[in-house]
């Protein structure tokens, strides 16, 4: 077991695991964050999606010695940013949601797109987003809420 | 009620308020994202008579005026939750921003679909089954309320009117809110009248009310199954015998007990399971075992040997499970066709991946779970447990996904088998992904035999044998009958084409080496395929558009007939388009809805296809949540799409070839092309939607690429290299 110091959505976390333990086990198991969802544990779903800072990345492949300082984010704490909340709303305007299982990662791959380009094309949401997997074939209406909040991001209010 | 309905004393209740503008009010809605207490009843008799008003099982009244609805039927993303508690507010005249949600206990005497008869949620009849009971209950409970306003104000309760959770005196413009007649109603004798409102008198149904459980699912608060916390659990994953019928010879279990977090290994007959700290420990010990197993009787078993025994079967005669007219001899007149469908094994993949939570104690087993059949559930681990049904509790959860995986219950046995091994443990089984595929309860592979005979450009004559497993006889025993299995036979039985001489055959045959189950769209979506399929074939033979050949022969059936007219205009059908493009349609009658679905593919020189267009004209009855049923077809057809893209399990050597999602494919957001759903206005009772989509999408593409390619694909998944190999038909 190592002490393993991490900085999650904004908090100090300290937990004793060993280094190669992936984060997504770390955050759901040990710390109870229970947002971020299993769907492969090979990234190819993107479920397991969070912020390392303000990146996207599929927790299930990274292993929770590898994060040293840098700042991890989970849908539990998205909301905090202008960005993520704004996906949130957006996500709910649109009534994108089904099962909802997929919808963190789908949500946090959509923020971190927003945050790097706020004003994406078709393409740029092609490239982001198709990692994340719905079996409920919500997409349709996920490329309808990106447009949405990209919209909301350049009007000013 | 029974004495023992689930509590979830152990895990706080949470509730969270979000607010939405509709219409100029508001709207706050509380979702409960336990099932915290009992249903409306059990809470009647628990406590003070007079707490509440619980005049029935789904509804509950407290003195603040909060509603309480219990879900009859689960929520697996078809937003069934919002529109069952809209049927039940709607005749309530319910204030809709004081309504809470329950996931209900099981109780099949209390929430029983009457459609199907138990409590389960499938079938695309939640809607169908509950459109009356469910608004029966609401407007009975509001007759009490203003039986009891009346006696109050010693009115006329014919001058009394009900909305937003207040009743109000009409003459004198008295008002009182529900919560001040909680103590009064439960006084009166369960009159139980009710007088159900008009179509035009709805305030809710048919508007677009924001979903209840979105809210907690975009923040991450949702409680799935497999979020479910117990105080001093731990985390286990299995191995399940690779091959079906097979069980462990030996393993060594030390290299697992050496893996940091490892706290046990669990060995059965059939199953090894290794326990943990936290699931991924669990993993890591599983993934260090070597487990020997005695494969069994199917070590040997293949997909090719599967299918010889398919198609032998399908020689065979079946039995018939619809006749008209004379199709032997209408068969031997006329130019006589035949072909014949195939369609593989397919694994469920929600994204939740199975699970089961379970705490077993010396006198009590509690069951955390995902489940369409609770009471399936229920029963199945009291059995196994050989203890009587009151010592099971089991506590359904928001469903990651159903699409029929979860409408069976071996998750909860296996995690109950090895919690029994556990001296008392809490313990959560999560299957990996690999798991979760490789033992899948696999969507039928099917063989169908069709044959017909043409006159005077119409269908004189169609012969329809089903050949495949008869789920139904496995899992809903007492509705097979006669060797017929009803679903699996369903859309062909509701053939829409007048056809003269008609016949339906079905041939049970079980596949060896694998289970078969429940898969959304069930027996339609085989029906559907076939049917379809033949029918464009049919159309060219006699060089005739595949539109106007249907429309021919759906004069008595006007409601398809209006679709199918709709989205011919809507999708552009009949105009040019590129080489190597080409339109395919569906026309279905599925789930009691009425569906007209237009696809535009292109197929590439390699035969790789591109789904360009989607256009599907739905009448589906009321639509109690339009913009729900919407977001269904959307998804439905994704679905559909997904399995006709790349939709295969396959045996090698009695063991599922495929194992996560880069070798058994989903489709992903840059192949999703354009969806246009238009819902038909009706006043019709509503019909089913949450498979209807999935139905449409397969031979829709199907026929798309005949028309682009001139090849009549005849089994799915798509045949890249026979498209690519050009012009066959």
């Amino acid at each position: 077991m190592n002490r393993q110091r991490l900085r999650i959505n904004g908090e100090i976390k300290n937990v004793d695991v060993p280094d190669e333990v992936p984060l997504l086990w770390v955050l759901r198991d040990v710390l109870g964050l229970n947002g971020t969802k299993f769907g492969c544990g090979i990234a190819q779903c993107g479920a397991c999606t969070v912020h390392l800072d303000g990146r996207a990345v599929r927790s299930c492949q990274l292993r929770v010695g590898s994060i040293g300082d840098r700042a991890v984010t989970t849908i539990e704490a998205i909301g905090q940013s202008e960005v993520g909340a704004a996906v949130q709303r957006a996500w709910l305007d649109v009534e994108v949601v089904q099962c909802g299982y997929c919808q963190p990662g789908q949500i946090m791959s959509a923020a971190a797109l927003l945050q790097s380009t706020p004003r994406p094309d078709d393409s740029d949401i092609d490239a982001a987003m198709a990692g994340n997997i719905c079996r409920c074939g919500t997409y349709v209406r996920i490329r309808e809420a990106i447009k949405h909040v990209a919209a909301q991001l350049k009007a000013p209010s | 009620m029974t004495a023992g309905s689930p509590r979830g004393a152990l895990l706080p209740r949470r509730t969270l308020l979000k607010s939405a503008s509709l219409g100029g009010l508001m709207f706050a809605f509380h979702l409960p994202t336990l099932a915290a207490d009992g249903p409306a009843q059990g809470r009647e008799e628990a406590e003070e008579p007079t707490a509440a008003f619980a005049p029935n099982a789904f509804i509950r009244i407290d003195r603040s005026g909060m509603i309480t609805l219990a879900m009859p039927q689960v929520e697996m993303g078809q937003g069934v939750y919002t529109s069952i508690a809209m049927l039940l507010a709607e005749e309530l005249d319910a204030d809709f921003s004081r309504v809470v949600l329950e996931h209900a206990p099981p109780n099949n005497g209390l929430y029983a679909n009457p459609i199907l008869g138990i409590q389960i949620t499938g079938n695309s009849c939640s809607i169908r089954a509950f459109w009356r009971p469910l608004r029966r209950a609401g407007s009975a409970a509001r007759a009490a309320l203003v039986q009891a306003a009346a006696a109050r104000w010693n009115a006329d309760e014919a001058e009394c009117r009900t909305s937003d959770g207040v009743v109000t005196h009409a003459p004198t413009g008295r008002r009182i809110g529900y919560g001040e007649l909680v103590g009064a109603a439960a006084a009166l004798p369960a009159s139980g009248q009710f007088v159900l409102k008009d179509v035009a008198q709805f305030r809710l149904i048919g508007q677009n009310v924001r979903r209840l459980d979105s809210p907690e699912k975009v923040n991450g608060k949702a409680v799935y199954g497999i979020d479910v916390v117990l105080p001093g659990m731990k985390f286990a994953t299995v191995a399940q015998s690779p091959v079906l019928g097979g069980r462990v010879r030996r393993l060594d279990e030390s290299a697992a007990l050496s893996v940091p977090g490892v706290r046990k290994v669990v060995v059965l007959n059939d199953v090894v399971a290794v326990v943990g700290d936290y699931w991924w420990a669990a993993k890591r010990g599983l993934d260090t075992l070597t487990i020997e197993w005695d494969d069994g009787p199917n070590g040997n078993a293949s997909s090719p040997q599967m299918w010889e025994e398919l198609r032998l079967a399908s020689r065979k005669d079946g039995v018939v499970a619809k006749a008209r007219g004379d199709v032997r001899k209408g068969l031997s007149t006329g130019e006589h066709f035949e072909a014949a469908y195939e369609l593989p094994l397919l694994a469920h993949t929600p994204m939740e991946p199975v699970n089961c939570t379970v705490h077993l104690q010396a006198d009590k087993c509690r069951v955390w779970l995902g489940t369409q059949v609770m009471e399936q559930v229920h029963h199945a681990v009291a059995e196994l447990l050989g203890s009587r049904p009151e010592k099971v509790e089991v506590y359904n959860h928001l469903l990651g996904g159903g699409f029929g995986r979860r409408l069976e219950v071996d998750m909860a046995l296996v995690a109950v088998r090895v919690a029994q091994q556990l001296d008392g443990m809490p313990l959560k089984v999560i299957w990996s992904r690999e798991e979760d595929v490789r033992h899948d309860i696999f969507r039928p592979m099917y063989r169908d035999v069709v044959e017909a005979s043409l006159s005077n450009g119409r269908i004189d004559s169609f012969k329809y044998k089903v050949c495949g497993s008869a789920v139904i006889a496995r899992r809903l025993p007492s509705q097979y009958k006669n060797g017929i299995d009803r679903d699996a036979v369903d859309s062909a039985v509701d053939m829409p084409y007048d056809i003269p001489n008609l016949q339906v055959e079905f041939v049970r045959s079980e596949p060896t080496a694998v289970r078969t189950g429940f898969w959304r769209g069930v027996g339609a979506n085989n029906n559907v395929f076939a049917i379809e399929c033949f029918i464009d074939e049919l159309a060219r033979k006699v060089g005739m558009d595949p539109i106007v050949f249907r429309r021919g022969m759906l004069a008595k059936t006007p409601r398809l007939l209006g679709v199918l007219d709709l989205v011919a205009v809507r999708s552009g059908w009949g105009e040019p388009l590129p080489k190597r493009v080409g339109r395919g349609v569906c026309v279905q009658p599925s789930f009691g809805s009425f569906i007209a679905t237009v696809i535009e593919a292109e197929v590439d020189e390699h035969g790789e296809v591109d789904v360009r267009r989607v256009h599907t004209v739905v009448d589906t009855g009321i639509a109690v949540h339009p913009d729900q049923v919407v977001a269904q077809m959307q998804g439905g057809l994704i679905f559909g799409l997904t399995a006709a893209l790349y939709g295969e399990i396959t045996v090698a050597k009695g063991r599922i070839a495929q194992s996560n999602f880069h070798d058994y494919r989903m489709m992903r957001i840059d192949q999703t092309p354009r969806i246009d759903v238009h819902l038909v206005s009706s006043a019709e009772p509503p019909g089913g939607i949450g498979e209807t989509g999935t139905t449409a999408s397969a031979p829709a593409l199907r026929n798309a690429i005949f028309a682009a390619t001139g090849i009549a694909l005849r089994s799915l998944p798509l045949d890249r290299k026979l498209l690519a190999g050009g012009r066959t038909a």
